[in-house]
């Protein structure tokens, strides 16, 4: 199969998790599959490497990247607007595992299917993606990384 | 030129807020809420609802203005202006503002203003069509819509209209884009909530062609449309298509009994 040659593959796909692999452009990295837990968790890194929890911090600022603090409250005081649309995530470390929290920024539909919350890491299923977006996931797997280390640290 | 305004139906809500009390259900809103229905205005800070309030403040009657002078200009090959057939335009664009877009038999589906305004051109004047979001055609579609202000959206759904309506709530409650959102996602389901630095409104259309501080010019609906469309990144569709103009219906029929704005001020 081509993800063994690619060597990005860290996970095998099981159970009624994700069924394909998307070759995602030029300028897109390649999208790395992953395994889920009874629907509830990503127990591994997806790139097998741990996040950097001060990037993540960068990365749920961004609002061309992450953009958490769109819907949802942090302890980032500096920013001036914080969302009101989910919850409040300022001890989100105490009630999730980093698996879940990483299942939760990957695909939240997989919890809830109508939730308002995008996906950040899923980029198939979409209608009328814009040209520049088809195929590509809104975070990179690093920065999946990076913010689920951010998350484990608020307690 | 009319200057007639909304505002003191609204006073009660004005007092409200300058009295520093956030926007809540209980606001009265006088006629820019009808049961569960509330224009854009509502949510709208105090002071871009004052510039809304004063027709000499209000940017966008310059484009109303230019539509009135547009009306009488005479244009293309028959020798005649909008004046020659329409005449006094309080009298006979009383109702347009209110009940487009409308199905249109030739054509065989749903017509907004734009276009209505643009089939006389080029068939009651034999003239060229203004382009979309030209200075001419949205001070047009602005002039004509400001002749029903004040009157409750009352658009037609039933009949040779309820397929395109259909096709219009289809397109309102689909996901879409990279973010994979609806417009019945931020409109409906968030009404009222801040998404960052910016309060979601029910997105209603009551108000366009609408003078956007943002812009700092007067947009048509359908521009509206693309931009929300892409900050989804999605693809938008091209304003004036059959897509955007059967969501048109749909909104204005969402938006049914709330006053004709045009031109209103948005952020
Ligand atoms: C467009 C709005 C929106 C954005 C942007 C958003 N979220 Fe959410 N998020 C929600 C909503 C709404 C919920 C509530 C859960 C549901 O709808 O099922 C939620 C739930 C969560 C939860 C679970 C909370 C709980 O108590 O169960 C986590 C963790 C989370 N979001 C993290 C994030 C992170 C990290 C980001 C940025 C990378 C982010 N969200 C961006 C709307 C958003
Ligand atoms: C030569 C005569 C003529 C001229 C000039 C003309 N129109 Fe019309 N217009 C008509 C006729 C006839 C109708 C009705 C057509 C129908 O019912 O299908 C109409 C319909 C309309 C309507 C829809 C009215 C309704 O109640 O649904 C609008 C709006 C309108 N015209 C705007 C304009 C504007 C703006 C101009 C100038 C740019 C213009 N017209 C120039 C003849 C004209
Ligand atoms: C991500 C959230 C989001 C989505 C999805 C979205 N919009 Fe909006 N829309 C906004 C924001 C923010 C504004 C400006 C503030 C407001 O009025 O809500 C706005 C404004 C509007 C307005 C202007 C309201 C007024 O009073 O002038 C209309 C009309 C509108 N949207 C229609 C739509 C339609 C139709 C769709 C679906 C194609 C849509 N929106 C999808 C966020 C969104």
């Amino acid at each position: 199969m081509a993800w063994q040659s690619l060597g990005v593959v860290r996970a095998l796909i099981c159970g009624a998790g994700i069924a394909a692999l998307f070759a995602t452009g030029a300028a897109a990295e390649e999208f790395i599959a992953f395994k889920i837990d009874n629907n509830e968790s990503i127990a591994n890194s997806l790139t097998g490497k741990p996040g950097d929890p001060a990037r993540g911090r960068e990365v749920a600022i961004n609002r061309k990247q992450g953009n958490c603090l769109a819907c949802h409250k942090l302890p980032i005081p500096e920013q001036p607007f914080h969302g009101e649309i989910g919850p409040d995530l300022s001890m989100i470390g105490d009630t999730y595992s980093a698996g879940e929290l990483r299942l939760r920024v990957v695909n939240p539909k997989i919890v809830n299917p109508d939730t308002f919350m995008p996906a950040f890491y899923r980029p198939y299923g979409l209608h009328r993606v814009m040209k520049n977006f088809q195929g590509k996931t809104i975070l990179t797997a690093q920065q999946v990384e990076d913010v689920v280390a951010y998350l484990t640290t608020l307690k | 030129m009319r200057r007639t305004v909304l505002a003191a139906v609204a006073a009660s809500g004005l007092i409200v807020m300058l009295a520093g009390t956030a926007l809540t259900e209980e606001s009265n809103w006088g006629a820019y809420q009808v049961n569960d229905k509330r224009s854009g205005y509502t949510y709208a800070a105090a002071e871009t609802r004052a510039i809304q309030d004063d027709d000499f403040e209000n940017p966008a009657m310059l484009w109303v203005d230019t539509g009135g002078e547009l009306w009488n200009t005479v244009e293309g090959e028959a020798g005649k202006a909008c004046a020659s057939c329409h005449e006094d335009a309080a009298e006979t664009m009383a109702e347009v503002g209110a009940t487009y877009p409308v199905y249109y038999e030739p054509r065989g589906k749903l017509i907004n203003i734009e276009q209505r305004i643009n089939l006389c051109r080029t068939e009651n004047m034999k003239a060229k069509a203004w382009k979309w979001e030209s200075r001419e055609l949205l001070s047009m579609t602005a002039f004509v819509r400001n002749q029903a202000r004040g009157k409750p959206v009352a658009v037609k759904i039933d009949g040779p209209a309820a397929p395109f309506y259909e096709k219009g709530k289809e397109f309102y409650n689909q996901r879409r884009g990279q973010l994979d959102m609806a417009c019945k996602s931020c409109h409906e389901d968030n009404a009222g909530n801040m998404i960052r630095a910016n309060l979601l409104s029910q997105g209603q259309s009551n108000g366009f062609p609408t003078y956007r501080l943002k812009w700092q010019k007067v947009g048509s609906l359908h521009r509206r449309f693309r931009g929300c469309n892409k900050q989804v990144r999605a693809t938008p569709y091209k304003a004036g298509s059959d897509e955007y103009v059967n969501l048109e219906l749909f909104l204005a029929n969402r938006g049914q009994g709330l006053p004709v704005e045009t031109p209103a001020v948005r952020n």
